[in-house]
């Protein structure tokens, strides 16, 4: 499986598979997803909705129900600060394996060393229940605190999510705070125990664009003070321009592309990549270049389709496509020094005898001349 | 009776719609709003969650009642409160288009049915030439007429926002509502309504209210933009010009926000800290309804509520309408 070169990791994942039984019959929401999070750095996770970007994530959390869901396969190494570099071998000196860890161990984990926002912060907080209250709970559980020293700490986290009046807050519930505000207790509550690695998901879906800018600025600032990394979960283009240094591109439960921000943006290599691009407006002031739709939609994952799950929309598709989906292909860096994680596109259109294909950054390497 | 560009298709004067709370509290959704729509273009209209842009579509059509103020149509005053003989004689020619392709759809009527509710009501068509106009609609929107025996929830949520498309033009209208009618849609999604709307656009030289929160959207689909804060315009002008020179401090603040799709832009963007949150336009005084997220806030603003006014853009040398003290 992949090699993860020379990179400290923060959390490797590999070959993870999960699937939900329903009364359709057996939904394969992950398929053979593999990553690694870089230490300190931003991992955005992109791709449509319902091709399992949650689902993965809620694979390493241990959150996903059981029944009916259930993981089939693979590993999600935790690994701490200065365990050496990444291999695959078993889970070694200062590796946690998380997939199938038992319940309580699974509970230290989440909290302390991985703090998870998501979409709708109600649906971690207690309505009827003070803000404050809310937090110090979590402190005297994952850290031991007394009530008084968990207000002290309370406050102090409030204050540096940028909650003015901390003092005042703290005593208000959950219903006289805007989304934006909550957005900003949830980061506090995942602060509260230096969490090695932030899970996001969608933390800005549900806000404006300025509450948005607020959120993101927030995660950068807290991340460059705490060495945080970060899993951030988006559909939207934009936020993952801002947020990250890496990408893996979703496409029906799979790692289509992943990469460097800077690769994925303008040297992308599956032509998923390429059509979510010409499918969002560009602002450039010369060009106001046609929007390009993908047209169909994505696959039914009760029955994924054996061969490339993009085939059916794919503008390029060719006869081995539909048979087989080709194990990741490597791009090339352009400079040897190039910072950044492995470029890799899962497409038939990487393979030395495919056809160049206008738009898409295709590997040079043994390919023949038309 | 076909306008052509140039041509006033719609304006507002001092348009209000308030929504009382209690005895002492009034919510003033729309303020004092003035702007005209002109035949065959594409408005857009941006702004925050609550400040007023769906209330604001409403009352043009006539579903919410004009506090005061009033809508001209073709130089016609609409009523200030529509009965159902109104509704009848301006629904062919005003048409809505909602957000949420999931509640917006009845979900016992087929989709058939519910593109033709419109005909029905405001035509005398008799049943076949409705089934036969179904079916077109069904077409021009990229489905098939087969789709019409099926109800809601057969359907995506992209091609439920067709039938929610095929339902407002089937009585081909001159004049739609788009209320974000793209925002519960994923990418690559957005992008085929987006074109569909164009060419609609272009094909029976519709005119459109465009609603959105996407600035990047906006600019791209809208020939000139209006930008709303807490019930009144902030500022109205060329789309591209709004968008890459905004004028007043609260564009300034949108398109600062606007995350681009590109990493080397996002890199270099300042780091511009971005103020406060958007209030409730509940019982407001005078003065600017921006001056408490302002960053260039003077004293005068607290007091005195700007007037939207014309300013030159001397890159473009076209004339926008901007309501900053700033520019006064
Ligand atoms: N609890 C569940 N039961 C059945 N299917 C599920 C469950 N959770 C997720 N799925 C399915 O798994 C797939 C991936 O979902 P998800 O990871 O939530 O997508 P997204 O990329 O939008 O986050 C979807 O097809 C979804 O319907
Ligand atoms: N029916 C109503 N009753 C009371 N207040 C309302 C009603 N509809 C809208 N409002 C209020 O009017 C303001 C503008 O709302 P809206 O037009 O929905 O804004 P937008 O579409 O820009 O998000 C908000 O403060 C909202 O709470
Ligand atoms: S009028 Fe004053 S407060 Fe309002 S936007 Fe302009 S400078 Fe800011
Ligand atoms: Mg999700
Ligand atoms: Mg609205």
């Amino acid at each position: 499986m992949p090699v993860k070169e020379q990179h400290d990791y923060a959390l490797t994942v590999d070959n993870l598979e999960v699937e939900f039984d329903t009364y359709g019959g057996t939904v394969h929401a992950v398929r053979d997803v593999s990553f690694g999070l870089r230490r300190g750095k931003t991992l955005a996770i992109v791709g449509e909705s319902g091709c399992g970007k949650s689902v993965t994530v809620q694979a390493l959390m241990g959150l996903i129900p059981m029944p009916p869901g259930r993981i089939t396969g693979g590993s999600a190494r935790l690994r701490s600060a200065g365990s050496g570099p990444a291999g695959s071998g078993p889970a070694g000196s200062g590796a946690t394996e998380l997939i199938g860890l038992r319940e309580r161990e699974l509970n230290r984990i989440r909290g302390n060393r991985i703090g998870m926002i998501f979409q709708d912060p109600m649906t971690s907080l207690n309505p009827t229940m003070r803000i404050g209250d809310q937090i110090v709970e979590t402190l005297r559980v994952h850290r031991g605190m007394s009530i008084r020293e968990g207000f002290k700490e309370a406050e102090r986290l409030l204050d540096r999510v940028r909650i003015s009046e901390a003092r005042e807050r703290a005593r208000q519930y959950p219903f006289e705070f805007s989304g934006g505000m909550l957005q900003r207790v949830m980061i506090a509550v995942a602060l509260a125990c230096s969490p090695e690695v932030l899970i996001a998901d969608e933390p800005t879906t549900a806000l404006d664009v300025t509450i948005q800018a607020q959120i993101l600025d927030l995660m950068q600032a807290l991340q460059r003070e705490e060495g945080m990394s970060i899993i951030l979960i988006t559909h939207d283009l934009g936020v993952v321009a801002r947020m990250a240094d890496d990408v893996a591109v979703m496409y029906a439960g799979q790692i289509v592309e992943s990469g460097s921000v800077e690769a994925i943006f303008h040297r992308g290599g599956h032509p998923y990549t390429l059509g979510l691009r010409r499918a969002t407006p560009s602002n450039d002031p010369e060009n106001r270049q046609q929007l390009e739709p993908i047209e169909g939609s994505p696959p039914d994952l009760f029955h994924p389709p054996v061969g490339c799950g993009y085939f059916a929309r794919c503008p390029h598709a060719m006869q081995i496509c539909e048979g087989s989906m080709p194990d990741p292909f490597d791009l090339h860096q352009p400079s040897a020094a190039a910072e950044g994680i492995r470029h890799s596109a899962r497409c038939w259109l990487q393979h030395a005898q495919a056809p160049r294909t206008a738009g898409l950054n295709q590997n040079d390497a043994g390919r023949e001349e038309p | 009776m076909t306008a052509t560009l140039g041509d006033v298709l719609l304006e507002t004067r001092h348009l209000k719609r308030y929504f009382r709370l209690d005895k002492h509290r009034q919510v003033h959704a729309v303020d004092d709003v003035c702007l005209s729509i002109q035949a065959n273009e594409i408005l857009g209209l941006v702004g925050e969650s609550g400040s007023g842009k769906s209330t604001f579509g409403k009352t043009v059509l006539g579903l919410h009642d004009k506090t005061a103020g009033e809508v001209l149509y073709r130089g016609e005053v609409l009523p200030a409160r529509y009965r159902s003989a109104d509704f009848q004689r301006f629904a062919r020619s005003m048409q809505m288009i909602f957000q949420d392709p999931y509640s917006s759809l009845n979900p016992r009527m087929t989709a058939g049915e519910i593109i033709a509710e419109g005909l029905r009501l405001h035509s005398d068509a008799k049943p076949r030439a409705v089934r036969e106009e179904v079916a077109r609609w069904l077409r021009q929107v990229g489905l098939s007429p087969d789709h019409a025996s099926r109800y809601p929830h057969e359907f995506s949520g992209g091609q439920r926002q067709r039938i929610g498309i095929a339902r407002a033009m089937i009585v081909e209208p001159e004049f739609v509502v788009c209320d974000e009618p793209i925002s519960a849609l994923d990418v690559s999604v957005q992008a085929q309504v987006i074109n569909l709307l164009s060419e609609l656009k272009r094909e029976y030289g519709l005119t459109l209210l465009f609603i959105a929160h996407d600035l990047s959207m906006v600019r791209y689909v809208s020939d000139r933009m209006a930008v709303m804060y807490l019930g009144a315009l902030a500022e109205i002008g060329p789309a591209d010009d709004v968008f890459f020179r905004p004028m007043h401090p609260y564009t300034q603040m949108l398109v600062a926000s606007n995350p681009e799709p590109d990493p080397i832009t996002e890199r270099q963007r300042s780091a511009e800290p971005i103020h406060g949150e958007i209030t409730s336009p509940v019982n407001i005084g005078p003065g600017c309804r921006f001056a408490g997220r302002c960053p260039k806030v003077m004293d005068h603003c607290r007091h005195t509520t700007p007037e939207l006014l014309p300013v030159r853009d001397l890159t473009s040398d076209a004339t926008r309408q901007v309501a900053c003290h700033l520019y006064g």
